[in-house]
């Protein structure tokens, strides 16, 4: 890695800048007018998010009748969207968490927006098993308290209780994470800040940040430690998610792959996203210097490292289906292939196995635009792995006479275009109002392959 | 002491690593309660200045055993002593289907430990300090390195230390209002 000449690794960050070029630079879209286009992609997320609200209010107030469930698909279009959106979000506290344990200096650049994309990705996630109740307003049931029904306690060996434990706390602990990491670049806002009132309210949500060494003793400890208990709680989300399905018997769920195969795929999706978003915001935010081509380079070669896990997994879920002598589950695969909802399936191989293998040419990875589109297919295609997962073991069970096939209706697909709305609302208002890179980290790091610096730390 | 009661003399430097070196000074010179204040962290600087390393691992250790226990009893009292129900012919204190809950609530109580532990042993939120009075501590956060030396030391002499931090050149040196 290191150049023959002067023995310095590649610098992380490009440009040669000074740590006031970086304070200005994040701060700088903080600062100037909303540009048009932010205006316009913003009318659009919120035009899907309307969209979204009615759909969600009509269902609300009809029932799910308005959904394409039947008695044998009772899981389909809702729960597809809520397995994608928690996998979206892992890439997030991989990058944030992870990486920082493996003191992969490049996640400076990324970490902020990959870690504010966890939060609005849990939080479209969230919505669908709430709404899938039907009685969302009921839906403080699922959290044990004492309470006048009994007491009436919830049942916790149920996944479905494990999944709301593991899920609320994923959340927590995402946001405080990414709030820590937040109030050194709120000061850095604060001392910038013209307004009076703009100086309070940054003095008030960065705690009266000054930057003492004593402070950022402690800060970086529990840093450290944040990371580490991220790490494996990232890993048991999407491990209980997946036991959603694991610990029922329906053919095709029914099988101990489903952990590690569940979380390689999150990541695997979660990359993708943040692909998605990093290529758009070096864009339209000119942060070419911070998220570099080195970046996607990494970020491509993480995609190419968890796709082969997932191609592996479904491998062996083939295999182990044929090798098992279990004529359910033998069907239950060749259904896949073969079946009703074939088209699903090969999209689901297509997008997941095939289009990656692209980046194991170094001229692809370099490639914005090319890395761009194939990280927009393999979101489609991680979605339509969940669909075939829940969807098409669901609508061919053990008994021919209860077969059922399922179609989604305007009102689910509708729900699913306002859960894009609200994400992409989320992360707009995100880049107008926050700084999208971390200041105090990148600043750390900035020294990093020049000359006149030591391997900074973090 | 003999001058108007201040909070201390800071010194202001361009590159971390002149901040470094004079932290390091001031510590042979035997400057015990100073403080500086970096744009990003140094871990280097955490030793210059002797400063004690912190506790709160120890304190998160705590809370993730607590919550770790709070889940587990929680479901242990609910399902055996509370509301005891036969569910699939389970026992009534199924541990290992605890297991989940028990990780979460550990993970939970720990990470929540770990910040507020930060914040209130740093002493935040803190919205006015000393500090705040110098006109050009605004860089601190931008790309300026500042090294305080508390009035509070009892090497303290206003004019010594002043003379002091000017020879460690410095870019500014400004008293710190209380």
């Amino acid at each position: 890695m290191a150049d023959p000449t002067t023995g310095l690794r590649r610098p992380l960050i490009g440009g040669d800048k000074s740590y006031a070029d970086v304070t200005r630079e994040v701060c700088a879209p903080l600062e100037r007018k909303s540009p048009a286009a932010w205006w316009m992609t913003i009318s659009a997320a919120l035009a899907m998010l309307v969209v979204g609200v009615v759909a969600v209010t009509y269902q609300l107030r009809t029932g799910i009748g308005t959904w394409g469930l039947n008695n044998t698909v009772g899981w389909a279009f809702d729960i597809t969207n809520f397995v994608f959106w928690i996998g979206i979000g892992h890439a997030g506290t991989l990058i944030s968490a992870i990486l920082f344990l493996f003191n992969q200096k490049w996640r400076t650049s990324v970490n902020r927006s990959a870690e504010a994309m966890t939060l609005f990705a849990v939080v479209c996630a969230g919505i669908f098993p709430v709404i899938h109740m039907g009685r969302p307003w009921l839906a403080h049931w699922v959290i044990p308290y004492p309470n006048a029904r009994g007491p009436l306690w919830v049942n916790f060996r149920s996944p479905l209780v494990w999944d709301m434990f593991a899920i609320s706390t994923y959340f927590i602990v995402s946001l405080v994470f990414w709030y820590v990491g937040l109030i050194p670049d709120l000061a850095t806002i604060r001392d910038r800040a013209v307004s009076k009132v703009k100086k309070a309210v940054t003095n008030f949500f960065s705690f009266g940040w000054d930057g003492s060494n004593r402070t950022w003793h402690r800060y970086e400890t529990i840093y450290l430690l944040l990371a580490g208990l991220a790490t494996p709680l990232v890993v048991s989300v999407h491990t209980i998610v997946s036991w959603d399905f694991a610990t029922s018997l329906i053919p095709g769920w029914h099988t101990t792959i489903f952990p590690p195969y569940f979380v390689a795929g999150a990541v695997f999706s979660g990359f993708a996203m943040v692909l998605t978003l990093m290529l758009v915001v070096r864009k339209v935010l000119h942060f070419e210097d911070y998220i570099t081509l080195h970046h996607v380079d990494a970020m491509s070669k993480v995609i190419i490292a968890t796709g082969g896990i997932v191609a592996l997994a479904y491998a062996t879920e083939f295999f182990v289906a044929l090798y098992s002598g279990n004529e359910y589950e033998r069907f239950t695969f060749v259904n896949r292939a073969l079946g009703p909802y074939a088209w699903a399936y090969w999209i689901m191989v297509g997008c997941n196995i095939g289009i990656p293998q692209l980046l194991w040419s170094k001229k692809v990875r370099s490639n914005v635009a090319a890395v761009f589109v194939i990280s927009l297919l393999i979101n489609v295609g991680m979605w339509f792995e969940r669909f075939v997962i829940i969807t098409i073991s669901l609508s061919r069970d053990y008994l021919p006479a209860s077969w059922a096939t399922y179609s989604p209706t305007t009102i689910e697909i509708a729900t699913l275009v306002g859960s894009f709305g609200l994400f992409f609302t989320l992360f707009l208002l995100f880049s107008r109002f926050l700084p999208m890179i971390a200041i105090g980290e990148v600043k750390g790091v900035l020294k990093y392959g020049r000359p006149d610096g030591k391997e900074p730390r973090e | 002491m003999n001058a108007p009661p201040i909070y201390g003399l800071m010194a202001e430097f361009d590159a971390p690593e002149d901040i470094l070196a004079a932290a390091e000074s001031a510590r042979r010179k035997g400057y015990r309660e100073m403080d500086a204040y970096t744009p990003f962290p140094m871990e280097e600087l955490t030793d210059a200045l002797g400063i004690r390393h912190t506790t709160l691992s120890l304190f998160v250790l705590c809370c993730g055993i607590a919550g770790g226990l709070i889940g587990f009893f929680m479901q242990y009292f609910t399902s055996v002593i509370d509301y005891p129900v036969n569910i699939g012919g389970k026992p009534l204190n199924s541990w290992p289907q605890f297991i989940p809950i028990t990780f979460e609530m550990t993970i939970l109580f720990a990470a929540i430990g770990a910040v507020v532990g930060m914040i209130f042993r740093n002493g935040l939120p803190r919205p006015v300090h000393p500090v705040f009075n110098v006109d050009r501590f605004e860089l601190a956060t931008r790309d300026k390195f500042f090294l305080c030396i508390e009035a509070s030391d009892p090497l303290f002499d206003r004019d010594a230390t002043e003379a002091f931090l000017k020879s460690l050149e410095p870019s500014h040196v400004t008293v710190v209002e209380n």
